[in-house]
């Protein structure tokens, strides 16, 4: 009887919408998945051999303000309420304080992050602008010099460490020629003359319609992106010509030729639109691993940035600063994949 | 009989690290307005004919000919770009399986108005108005679904009739089937034919039959060619093709099974390299 009562109240209950439920779906996996993301790291951060009150109060402090300080970070309490607590400051925008700087480390991102967005956006652009095309033509034109060409323009980037082609990037086009700005985002005496909206510089000086800072801000990240550029390129180009090679293999691109087609027509309408699906992947990939912050690149270019922010965290066991920075990253590759699964479903009907 | 297709000559060769590879050695034949059927072994040589003549044996395979004429216009001497106009307008060609020869990602309606547009200088209405009619004349019903269907959402046969009505839509004089129902259940291979057949008589079109099919060649088509290591073997009339002369051809019969006599044990062919060397046999109607 409950049995054929059930069946009757869930037949009763309208249907949620399809949307509503994959909207749902996504939100609950992308909470688990960060949940699962801060646990690890917490967990990593609070059992490494390092007393986070020895580095507050430093080697000589008296015993009664060591324990003062370890009460009031809750250490005493178990781990796993120590990272209810964690997760409720988290929750309120709140990673704690940095120990290298005694910044709160949520401000201290909202200044990395955005200049990492900034140079990172603007390397996966460029690697996608030129990478996709020359990837399709090597693969189109298979074994001719152009082909061997974006070989030999892939292999340099695979190879190069990049702060060796960051340094001779510099000395050229900075030291000799003077095309392009030095390290940092802005020349010295343009910093902190536009307002900070974006925190990116480029979109806050077109905000402020102050071309001067634009330009300059231009000039210096024009060299570290086409960097970072070029090594996406390396990746993208290769990955594009595979696809495109498996692809115009097809019996379809013999279908479209049949038809009458012209060749151009046949690649871009016919065997392109297969490989979208697959290019969002290698693209979401490289862009998500850009914006981890390439640590080297933020050296050389002196660029404040999400990779030196962690790294010098890291060695100075500043514990907040190095969660509060794995859990931006990790957030932002886990919408980055939500988003590419979205582009998925509109370029690929059998994945609707 | 009008002669539309006048081949002489046709080599088809792939130049590999161990030597030249020839696929196809110098076959000649005729197509009227009829039904020539080309039998043969997977490797015999009969898709490469059928692409060679539209001249889509991509590099570095090479198609070498005294003359492939359509209408008395060799198609060895057009450009790549007049080439286009041929495709799909005057010959067309129908693959094996609808599965891969149609493109995935595209709409049915949006490939289907592509073939038609691409020949023909209207609007998008005019294309839909004609698409539709083409798939209602391949008998699909709701045809306005399929039109915005996906190719993965349809069945085989379906598929199969889709890419023969996106095939015939320019109106060509010549269709190529390439083993047209080889990938398809022998429940609906009958159906698709039939509907080829019905079209291809309708518009007084010629149409090469590529198959492995002994039986449904000999069913479907008016004249066959059977084709060995690249070479037309033997030519006959469909009717009479069990009065076939040549050994291969007669091994293939006797290794068919029969209903109407029933044996223990079929035969088994037995190949004899002459065959191979052989001059190929002319399929040209003078």
């Amino acid at each position: 009887m409950a049995l054929a009562n059930d069946t009757e109240g869930a037949r009763k209950r309208a249907p949620l919408p399809r949307w509503l439920t994959t909207t749902l779906k996504t939100i609950g996996s992308i909470a688990v998945t960060m949940l699962g993301l801060m646990f690890i790291t917490f967990i990593i951060g609070r059992v490494m051999p390092i007393d986070p009150v020895l580095a507050i109060v430093g080697e000589r402090a008296s015993k009664s303000t060591y324990d003062a300080v370890y009460f009031q970070l809750g250490l005493d309490k178990p781990l796993i309420v120590q990272f209810m607590y964690y997760l409720r400051d988290v929750a309120h925008g709140d990673f704690g304080i940095s120990l290298l700087n005694g910044h709160q480390v949520s401000d201290d991102i909202r200044r990395v992050f955005p200049a990492t967005l900034e140079l990172a956006s603007l390397g996966v652009i460029f690697g996608v602008v030129l990478g996709v095309p020359l990837g399709v033509v090597a693969a189109v034109r298979k074994g001719s010099w152009i082909d061997q060409l974006a070989r030999v323009v892939a292999l340099i980037g695979y190879s190069m460490p990049i702060f060796w082609l960051g340094l001779m990037g510099l000395l050229i086009f900075y030291g000799m020629l003077g095309w392009v700005g030095g390290p940092g985002r802005v020349s010295i005496f343009y910093e902190d003359i536009v307002p900070r909206v974006t925190g990116m510089i480029l979109i806050d000086s077109i905000l402020d319609r102050n071309w001067t800072v634009l330009k300059d801000a231009f000039s210096h990240i024009v060299l570290p992106a086409s960097l970072l550029g070029y090594y996406s390129l390396a990746y993208i180009s290769r990955m594009t010509r595979s696809f495109m090679l498996e692809q115009m293999n097809a019996e379809y691109i013999t279908t479209a030729r049949v038809k009458g087609m012209s060749e151009w027509d046949v690649i871009w309408k016919h065997a392109f639109r297969n490989i979208r699906v697959q290019l969002i992947t290698v693209i979401a990939l490289s862009y998500a691993g850009l914006l981890e912050g390439s640590v080297l690149t933020e050296i050389i270019f002196s660029w404040p940035g999400i990779g030196s922010y962690i790294t010098t965290a890291l060695l100075s066991a500043d514990m907040n600063a190095v969660l509060g920075g794995t859990v931006v990253v990790g957030l932002v590759f886990v919408l980055l994949n939500v988003f590419s699964d979205l582009l998925y479903k509109v370029f690929d009907p059998r994945a609707r | 009989m009008e002669t539309l297709l006048d081949i002489k000559d046709l080599w088809v060769r792939f130049p590999s690290r161990h030597g030249v590879f020839d696929a196809v050695r110098g076959v000649s034949f005729t197509l009227g307005r009829e039904r020539l059927g080309i039998v043969g072994e997977s490797g015999s040589g009969k898709s490469m004919t059928g692409r060679a003549i539209l001249r889509l044996i991509r590099p570095p395979g090479i198609v070498e000919a005294t003359q492939i004429n359509l209408e008395g216009v060799d198609l060895l001497k057009k450009t790549e770009k007049q080439m286009r106009d041929v495709r799909g307008k005057r010959i067309s060609m129908v693959m094996q399986d609808p599965k891969f020869s149609l493109n995935p990602v595209m709409r049915i309606g949006d490939q289907i108005m592509e073939a038609y547009r691409l020949h023909n200088s209207v609007g998008k209405a005019e294309a839909y108005a004609k698409s539709l009619e083409m798939l209602e004349a391949v008998s699909i019903r709701d045809a306005e679904r399929v039109m915005r269907a996906y190719p993965h959402e349809m069945s085989g046969g379906m598929g199969q009739r889709i890419m023969i009505a996106m095939m015939l839509i320019p109106n060509p004089e010549i269709m190529i089937a390439d083993e047209p129902t080889s990938a398809l259940d022998v429940s609906v291979q009958r159906q698709v034919l039939d509907i080829m057949d019905k079209l291809v008589k309708e518009r007084g079109m010629g149409l090469i039959f590529i198959s492995h099919d002994l039986n449904l060649v000999a069913d479907f088509c008016d004249r066959v060619l059977i084709m060995y290591a690249g070479r037309v073997v033997e030519v006959c009339e469909a009717a009479r093709l069990h009065e076939a002369k040549h050994p291969y051809t007669r091994g293939l019969l006797n290794s068919l099974p029969r209903l109407d006599a029933p044996r223990d044990r079929l035969e088994v062919l037995q190949r004899d390299p002459e065959w191979a060397e052989a001059p190929s046999v002319s399929g040209r109607v003078a």
